[in-house]
């Protein structure tokens, strides 16, 4: 494998890693349930897409073959993450979970 | 009988044999045939739960959407992390969006594209499919969000789907 293909994977995964950092981070620094809602369902889906694509390209260079496998693992996370985060996101309206002071507009219920 | 043996959902049954291919890790005769049974058996057995088909459905179109989305998901992720370990605190808003699109399938696609690109979460719908509830995460004004959701994504699925 050459060099400049290492540099690609490890820089990747270094993404990855700063990514899922942040999403992480963000679940202890946003004030309120729906602001906290943004960090899981945006920053760790780019962290784990980097660190599968890096996978991908680390197992085409590997003489066992390619991994096609990491793609499923991006498309199961991309069509997963948006209900999950609706269902939470209507769980919390229904019972009137606090929203953070300087939040404008009104969340309806029906 | 002979409409058992149909494929009442041509692209699910198209997903769900690629999906098998790449589960089984490659293409040989066994995964091409249990990939083919899925493919037949699950639309069959969740018919019942499918909205009517839309009329018209460019599936040429959904690719290039594919990217755009993609493209954004990780141009947006970058302002989100920038949010998150800025001193400044965001200023969420909840913001009723007027959908256009009238087919549910179109309408499940653009809620979950709008979840999945940063800083905005699809919270609910109205029960006549006629407004989103949208959470965004920073935003100055409802406007400025409803504007750029419309143009960027409800537009392209608008076209893919009339």
């Amino acid at each position: 494998m050459n060099l400049f293909i290492e540099y690609i994977i490890a820089a990747l995964l270094l993404l990855g890693a700063v990514f899922t950092l942040m999403g992480a981070i963000g679940l202890a620094v946003l004030p309120d349930f729906f602001t906290r809602l943004h960090g899981p369902t945006k920053a760790t889906t780019v962290g784990v897409g980097a660190m599968a694509l890096a996978s991908m390209i680390w197992f085409a260079n590997q003489p066992v073959g390619t991994g096609f496998v990491e793609i499923l693992i991006m498309v199961f996370l991309l069509l997963t993450a948006p209900p999950s985060a609706n269902m939470m996101a209507k769980a919390a309206m229904h019972m009137e979970v606090p929203k953070v002071g300087n939040t404008r507009g009104d969340s309806w219920q029906q | 009988m002979l409409d058992r043996l149909s494929f009442p959902q041509p692209w699910l049954s198209l997903l769900l044999f690629s999906i098998w291919q790449l589960l089984a890790d490659g293409v040989g005769g066994g995964s091409v045939i249990v990939g083919l049974i899925l493919a037949w058996g699950i639309p069959q057995l969740t018919q019942s739960f499918w909205p009517d088909r839309p009329a018209v459905f460019k599936a040429w179109r959904l690719p290039g959407y594919l990217l755009l989305v993609l493209w954004d998901i990780v141009i947006a992720s970058f302002e989100v992390a920038w949010l998150i370990i800025s001193p400044r605190r965001p200023e969420p808003m909840f913001i009723s969006y007027p959908l256009q699109l009238d087919c549910p399938q179109a309408i499940a696609i653009l809620a979950s594209t709008i979840s999945l690109t940063p800083g905005t979460v699809t919270a609910d719908i109205s029960d006549d499919h006629k407004i989103l509830l949208i959470h965004a995460l920073d935003t100055r004004t409802a406007e400025e969000v409803i504007e750029a959701i419309h143009n960027r994504y409800e537009k392209p699925l608008m076209e893919m789907f009339q």
